[in-house]
């Protein structure tokens, strides 16, 4: 290479600033949110944490409990997925039940949602599926589910909901009718075992061909109502759940729903008509339930994108969004907890429990 | 056997070839963590199967640079800043390998499977835990911003040898018209 004069050297500095400062920049720029969309996992999480996080915990389903036991298959879903866990065996499970909410010492009663999480199989056929209460969600972006939090948290100022913001809320997201109609309709049971749990988004099942077939699953109680529960107990489902344990296991029919043609299975909203054929894999069977500081279901990020092979996710939107915010929630109460290892998984629960 | 003024074809090949795969997994990463969209899954997957990629040409690429001689510096350049140059090269092998393990533990921490492009799943050599997971989770999101600090830094002092000082040592690893 021939030697040149140095004449233009503040040209080559200027070249060699522009290249490494531009490059910085642009990874800044990324790192900062660069192409992001207006919501993203970060400001879904701060708006769950509600500027209050309490620390080591969830940033949703905040408060609950472990529990194990058993997915006992009857096979008949092996036509139509790979998956393992359907083969007519049966596989362990560990498993969260909580109540929807950041506070993890909130009254059980009070809450509007209740869910059930499960987690089974190892490597490539693991399984993790978080369910709640209701059949559909109210809307079915990420972007405006942030905007219903929004519009149903208590206004900063009052400290009180602000009804006119809700029902603007509603009267721009037509879609939230099934989800009302639901809860219009909607008594919650006096027991967590004799709730429904519902995936709410769908899912693809996957056989050996390759056919996909889109489902949805609810896990149905086969037990009725127990007693009435004391109001004034912030931990009556809990209590009233580790007693039922204690003396005979909870069992779940573990039912899917399979979708037709017609139906969008990328629309959470909406509900797939009565007549589409259902079909009961097997039954999820509790063995056990403890305390999160007893159990081992603390440690687990229930994001519902890890499946197996065999079945595979949906382009449903909010689906897809539940990955990144779940993964943000448990980033945040994992460094909480590395930091601080005196950090309790949840309260103590009393003794009276392990009776 | 004279020392070579050139890096050999197989390490300047993995330079340029790692070069485009750390900063397509530098963006992928910061991108991916904030993203609610639909493609966030499939980056993901991307991520992982080819953050298992750069940790096996990490290793070659360790084996090439062992096994090979590199080009002195010039002697124009003072023994302190040779040995400030090797450290940083040093520095960006830790921190090549500190992104795909801190990757790797973190998932093993979680419990959650790490596949590779649908091809085979590796073996989880990690206990779950939370605060495991915690701090792996930590040293990814740090090494990747020593790592880009590192970068930036070798592409300046690069660039100053190639453009200033035009003393071969960026030729060394470009290549040279014979
Ligand atoms: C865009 C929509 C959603 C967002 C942003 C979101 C966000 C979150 C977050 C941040 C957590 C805490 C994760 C952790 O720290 O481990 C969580 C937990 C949970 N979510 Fe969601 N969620 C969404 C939709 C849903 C839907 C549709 C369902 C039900 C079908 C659901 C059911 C649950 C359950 C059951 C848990 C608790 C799991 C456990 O016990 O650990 N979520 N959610
Ligand atoms: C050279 C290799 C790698 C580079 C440069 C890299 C870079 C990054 C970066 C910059 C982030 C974003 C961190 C943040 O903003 O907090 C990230 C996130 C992530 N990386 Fe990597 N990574 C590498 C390898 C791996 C490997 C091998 C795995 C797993 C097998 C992995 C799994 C992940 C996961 C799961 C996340 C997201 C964590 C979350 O959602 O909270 N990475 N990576």
């Amino acid at each position: 290479m021939s030697k040149k004069t140095p004449s233009a050297l503040p040209l080559r500095y200027a070249i060699i600033i522009g290249a490494v400062g531009g490059l910085g920049a642009l990874v800044f720029a990324v790192a900062g949110g660069l192409g992001q969309s207006s919501v993203t996992a970060q400001d879904f999480v701060n708006l769950q944490e509600g500027g209050n996080p309490h620390l080591g915990f969830r940033r949703a389903h905040a408060k609950g409990f472990c529990v194990a036991g058993e997915f006992v298959s009857n096979g008949s879903l092996q036509p139509y997925s790979i998956a393992p866990q359907f083969t007519a065996t049966s596989t362990p499970f560990v498993g969260r039940i909580s109540i929807a909410g950041g506070n993890p010492t909130a009254p059980d009663l009070n809450a509007p949602v209740r869910s059930l999480a499960l987690s089974f199989g190892e490597g490539s056929s693991r399984w993790l599926t978080a369910m709640n209460t209701p059949p559909v969600m109210a809307v079915g972006t990420p972007e405006a589910f942030y905007q219903q939090i929004q519009a149903l948290s208590p206004d900063p100022e009052t400290g009180e909901r602000n009804p006119e913001r809700i029902s603007a809320f509603f009267a721009a997201h037509p879609e939230t009718q099934t989800f009302r109609n639901w809860q219009a309709g909607y008594t919650p049971s006096s027991s967590f075992a004799s709730e429904i749990y519902h995936s709410i988004n769908a899912f693809y099942l996957i056989n050996e061909n390759g056919d996909r077939q889109a489902v949805r699953w609810a896990a149905m109680p086969t037990v009725s109502n127990g007693e009435t529960l004391d109001a004034a107990n912030a931990n009556a489902l809990q209590d009233e759940f580790f007693a039922r344990v204690e003396a005979q296991p909870v069992a779940f029919d573990l039912t899917f729903t399979f979708a037709n043609d017609s139906d969008d299975e990328t629309n959470p909203t909406v509900l797939w008509p009565s007549t589409r054929r259902n079909m009961i894999a097997g039954q999820i069977v509790v063995h056990q339930a403890m305390p999160e500081s007893e159990g081992n279901c603390n440690e687990i990020n229930f994001d519902p994108l890890v499946l197996p092979k065999g079945m595979a996710a949906t382009a449903d939107p909010i689906l897809r969004a539940r990955s990144a915010a779940y993964a943000e929630s448990y980033r945040r109460r994992a460094r909480e907890h590395f930091l601080n290892s005196s950090l309790q998984p949840s309260p103590q629960k009393e003794s009276e429990n392990n009776q | 056997m004279s020392q070579p003024t050139t890096y050999s074809l197989s390490a300047r090949i993995m330079h340029w070839g790692m070069a485009f795969l750390l900063f397509s997994m530098l963006f992928a990463g910061l991108a991916m963590v904030q993203s609610l969209q639909p493609w966030h899954l499939t980056l993901l997957g991307l991520h992982k199967s080819f953050g298992v990629i750069a940790l096996i040409a990490v290793i070659v690429r360790l084996v090439i640079r062992l096994r090979t001689t590199t080009p002195a510096l010039p002697d124009s350049i003072p023994a302190l800043q040779k040995r400030i140059a090797h450290a940083s090269h040093w520095l960006l092998y830790a921190a090549m390998f500190a992104m795909p393990l801190s990757g790797y533990f973190m998932q093993n921490a979680a419990g959650r499977p790490v596949a590779v492009f649908d091809l085979f799943t590796l073996p989880a050599i990690m206990p779950v835990s939370l605060p495991l997971y915690g701090f792996f989770r930590e040293v990814h999101a740090l090494v990747a911003w020593a790592l880009i600090a590192l970068v930036l830094v070798h592409i300046a002092a690069a660039l100053h040898h190639g453009l200033v000082k035009r003393d071969g040592v960026l030729q060394s690893m470009t290549g040279r018209k014979k």
